[in-house]
């Protein structure tokens, strides 16, 4: 499956060069022992490619592996598993003498420039750390090459004894990429570099990377939650949600027709400015998932409203659905609250009565809508379970009822363009409708 | 909402839930005094959002706090400042609980005359320290709510109600007044900020207190503010976070905050400020913390609030994106002042001021592959009262005079429109020299004021 994703993704950019190449990466914590329970899957098996000279844009909400992700390709977290192969070479194999050397050619900009940069030390030292500690040519030739980082980053040579606090935060951003820069590396991760900057300071910054990309011939691995940047600055994007790619593909084209549903709620969450922008706006219900606790089936399922329905149910009313979505949020929530000791304790104490609260959110979702009778009695039989603090045999129930390939099939990576775009979605398969058929009914 | 109703003397020419004025607000410390809020007016209407936006250093959360009684010492709300909250049942409420703070102005207007008392004053003033555009528009309510009253006896430091109009003696029969927000203390403090006024921060960790429960804390302020306890209290606390959509409320209400994700808490905030029935809810950057999809969340939900409670909003944000989503009427921040005022679609469609347009530009549009504007240079620190436009140094349409007068505020949409932006190439069909004269005038009667 990732085999397949990433093949195709050379088969459309064959003039192009490959310089990382990702393959089935996953990255998990805390797995030892220590607290029991399962890791949290922050990267959760992802395949792609960097081509040479691009920039490719990682982007999702908190918490979606987007971060983990640029780390463990420098290797600055370990991967649990698969490859990232640097101009042919897998640096996940490296052992940490090869890694140092390695570590020349590729270099990360974090989001906040003040807790990057050490305070005590000048700005010039700040940015020729990097070539002392790799014995760069002679202390002279250092300082002679700091002076002119400064320069390539619109600072000026006598900001060489300054300190960072002396700065604004864009000015201090340009110390940082400045120390990017001091060994020429060929490959950068950018963590939200514009993130904490004022609009107009952000816009200078990103002609200045856009600058150094050109001057540089530098490729780019761009993490933002900021789409608006995101499409200016880079080539193609890679959306994430849950440690998983949903959709990759060229910019432009994403942007303006995506094919995964949770990319289509992304664009729509965003808000334009322009006051008379009408576009029916797609909220999103719940919050994404705990990683610890991924659900079976795509990963999006829990939230996407796009979400197949088994076809007994496909004419359910809209409510109802929602109803029955947010029952299920609530139980995995409550599932989840049992796991926590305090929670355990507390109900001993006999001082959570849940009893009754099930049926007030019964009543919350579900009052006052008509309900065909066979989806009633499934409901009923969940509250039911719920109401014995059962919220597993809940859950079955529901599953069992309401879900479909969705909850029940990881889906795998379809072709949805010409150029090789690729979406994570069962509804690609031919057998179903697509997913933006099925939102602009829905919505 | 307050009655519309025109004063003897125009104090009441229309009355808008909160009004503010010629708002200063100024941090002192040994080296400097920063002027974060220099001179800011607006108003925000029942029922209406009005959008502050602005970059780092502009002064809009400095506003928002002094309007919540937020500033603290080094900081100080400096006289001549007024904010006006016109609600009229709390102006009632306030006059009858707290009469020794009450100044009647319907006694007062008998016995002194503004003109003569403006000259009084011991520090220049002009009409634009009281929001007025003539000096003879001064009224004696401007100059007692605005603080001077007190060093010539008229006002004690404490009294904050003042009655505008009434039919009788009762506070039942006050029919327009205002609450000097800038003049609360103590427990009319306490009652407005929180009451009457709710607020919602950009980290929701920050108005939530870890160790207690959500519903202890929704509890506690429904005791404080509506005198709800016990059961009663728990119910509505319930209800409350099933308002804000919190779903199985009745068990999230026993939770901790950080059991709540972030946009959860948020919600929990949003509860907590609707508990007191606010009219105003004040938004300082609600949603910058959040993701996008949990921010479309947030900004639906509030939405919904308004049209269910019918509040009025302010709004504070950096995002273009946001402000174009949630406002009604706009007002751009620049270095501790509003540089230009508009309803939200005439800003969009026509900004005025360059530093709007430089704005508006440098947001990564919807094109890819061109260059981004920038506006070059950094919001400068006003520690100066402004000679010049403070926005000269970074404006690709500077000119001499840009650097010795400084711009106030005039008409640049179509007429009734309520578009002002404070820029000398305003108003646009005039030559330049009589542009820049209108805009001195304005500021000019200084002199005429010390010869007064
Ligand atoms: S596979 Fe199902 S749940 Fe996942 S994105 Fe597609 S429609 Fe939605
Ligand atoms: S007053 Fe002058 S410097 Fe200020 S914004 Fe207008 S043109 Fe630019």
């Amino acid at each position: 499956m990732s085999q397949q994703l990433a093949s195709s993704d050379s088969t459309t950019r064959e003039k192009r060069e490959k310089l990382v190449e990702v393959r089935d990466l996953k990255t998990y914590y805390g797995d030892s022992g220590m607290f029991g329970g399962p890791p949290v899957k922050a990267v959760d098996g992802v395949s792609f490619n960097v081509f040479r000279g691009e920039t490719l844009g990682l982007v999702g909400e908190s918490g979606c592996g987007k971060t983990t992700l640029g780390r463990t390709l420098l290797q600055l977290e370990d991967a649990t598993g698969g490859e990232v192969r640097y101009d042919g070479t897998d640096i996940t194999e490296l052992n940490s003498d090869q890694l140092y050397e390695w570590r020349r050619n590729a270099q990360m900009v974090f989001q906040d420039p003040d807790s990057s940069l050490n305070d005590r030390m000048t700005v010039g030292e700040i940015i020729r750390e990097p070539l002392d500690v790799y014995e760069w040519e002679t202390p002279a030739d250092r300082r002679d090459r700091v002076r002119e980082l400064l320069e390539t980053v619109g600072l000026r040579p006598e900001h060489y004894f300054r300190y960072p606090h002396q700065f604004s935060g864009g000015q201090r951003q340009r110390i940082g990429i400045a120390r990017t820069l001091a060994l020429e590396p060929d490959f950068m991760v950018l963590d939200e570099p514009v993130s904490a900057l004022d609009v107009s300071v952000q816009a200078e910054i990103i002609n200045l990377l856009e600058d150094l990309q050109e001057e540089f011939g530098l490729t780019y691995l761009f993490i933002a939650h900021d789409l608006s940047v995101v499409r200016h600055i880079c080539d193609r994007v890679a959306v994430m949600y849950l440690g998983n790619i949903m959709e990759i593909g060229p910019t432009e084209e994403l942007f303006t027709d995506p094919a995964n549903p949770y990319t289509h709620s992304l664009l729509s969450a965003i808000p334009a400015p322009d006051p008379t922008d009408t576009a029916e706006r797609i909220t999103l219900h719940g919050t994404p998932p705990n990683p610890r606790y991924p659900p079976s089936g795509c990963p999006f399922n829990t939230r996407c409203p796009a979400r197949i329905r088994p076809p007994e149910y496909e004419h359910l009313d809209d409510e109802v659905w929602q109803g029955i979505n947010t029952l299920r949020d609530v139980l995995l929530e409550r599932k989840r609250a049992d796991r926590s000791i305090r929670e355990r304790i507390r109900e001993r104490l006999g001082r959570q009565t849940r009893f009754a609260t099930v049926e007030e959110t019964y009543d919350e979702l579900f009052g006052g809508l008509q309900i065909p009778a066979n989806a009633e009695s499934s409901i009923e039989q969940i509250v039911e379970h719920a109401s014995n603090n059962d919220e597993e045999a809940a859950l079955d129930v529901l599953t069992e009822e309401f879900g479909s390939i969705c909850e029940s099939e990881k889906p795998e990576y379809h072709t949805v363009s010409e150029t090789g775009r690729k979406s994570f979605c069962h509804r690609h398969d031919g057998e179903h409708r697509q997913p933006s058929q099925v939102l602009e009914e829905r919505y | 909402m307050s009655m519309e109703t025109v004063g003897q003397d125009s104090d009441t020419d229309e009355t808008p839930l909160i009004d503010v004025r010629n708002l200063q607000t100024a941090f002192f410390t040994e080296k400097e005094t920063i002027r974060a809020v220099d001179g800011v007016s607006m108003d925000i209407d029942s029922g209406e959002t009005v959008g502050v936006v602005g970059e780092s250093g502009s002064g809009k959360s400095v506003t928002a706090r002094s309007i919540m009684g937020l500033v603290e010492a080094p900081g100080k709300v400096l006289e001549g400042s007024s904010i006006r909250f016109h609600q009229l049942e709390t102006v009632r409420d306030y006059a009858d609980r707290f009469s020794g703070h009450t100044v009647d102005l319907t006694e007062l207007r008998g016995e002194h005359d503004p003109q003569e008392l403006l000259g009084r004053i011991q520090t220049e003033v002009t009409a634009e320290t009281f929001g007025r555009e003539r000096r003879d528009e001064i009224t004696l309510t401007d100059i007692l709510a605005a603080g001077f009253g007190d060093e010539m006896g008229i006002t004690d430091e404490d009294d904050c109600v003042f009655v505008t109009e009434r039919n009788g003696d009762s506070p039942q029969d006050i029919t327009a007044g205002f609450i000097e927000v800038t003049r609360l203390d103590g427990e009319r403090q306490r009652q407005m900020r929180g009451g009457r006024i709710g607020m919602v921060f950009q980290d929701p960790l920050t108005s939530l207190n870890p160790v207690f429960t959500v519903g202890n804390q929704i509890k506690e302020a429904l005791n404080l503010h509506r005198d709800l306890s016990g059961e009663e209290a728990t119910r509505e606390a319930v209800e409350l976070l099933e308002a804000v959509g919190i779903p199985d409320a009745g068990r999230r209400v026993n939770e901790y905050p950080h059991q709540f994700s972030g946009g959860m808490r948020q919600r929990a905030v949003i509860a907590m400020a609707l508990a007191c029935e606010p009219e105003l809810l004040i938004c300082d950057e609600p949603t910058t913390a959040l993701d996008v999809t949990i921010q479309a969340q947030i900004l639906e939900l509030l939405a919904q609030i308004q049209e269910e409670r019918d509040i009025g909003i302010m709004f504070i944000t950096h995002d273009m994106g946001v402000i174009a989503e949630v406002s009604d009427k706009v007002n751009v921040m620049y270095a501790g002042e509003v540089i230009e005022q508009a309803d939200v679609y005439s800003l969009f469609e026509n900004p005025k001021h360059p530093y709007t347009r430089g704005l508006l530009r440098s947001i990564p549009g919807t094109q890819s592959g061109e260059r981004l504007e920038t506006i070059e240079g950094n919001v400068p620190t006003p520690t100066e009262s402004a000679s010049d436009c403070r926005f000269a140094p970074r404006c690709p349409e500077a000119f001499d005079a840009c650097e010795v007068v400084h711009p106030s505020h005039v008409e640049v949409g179509e007429e009734g429109d309520d578009h002002t932006a404070a820029c000398l190439l305003y108003p646009e069909e005039m030559p330049e020299t009589r542009r820049v004269n209108v805009h001195r005038e304005a500021t000019s009667d200084d002199r005429r004021g010390d010869s007064a």
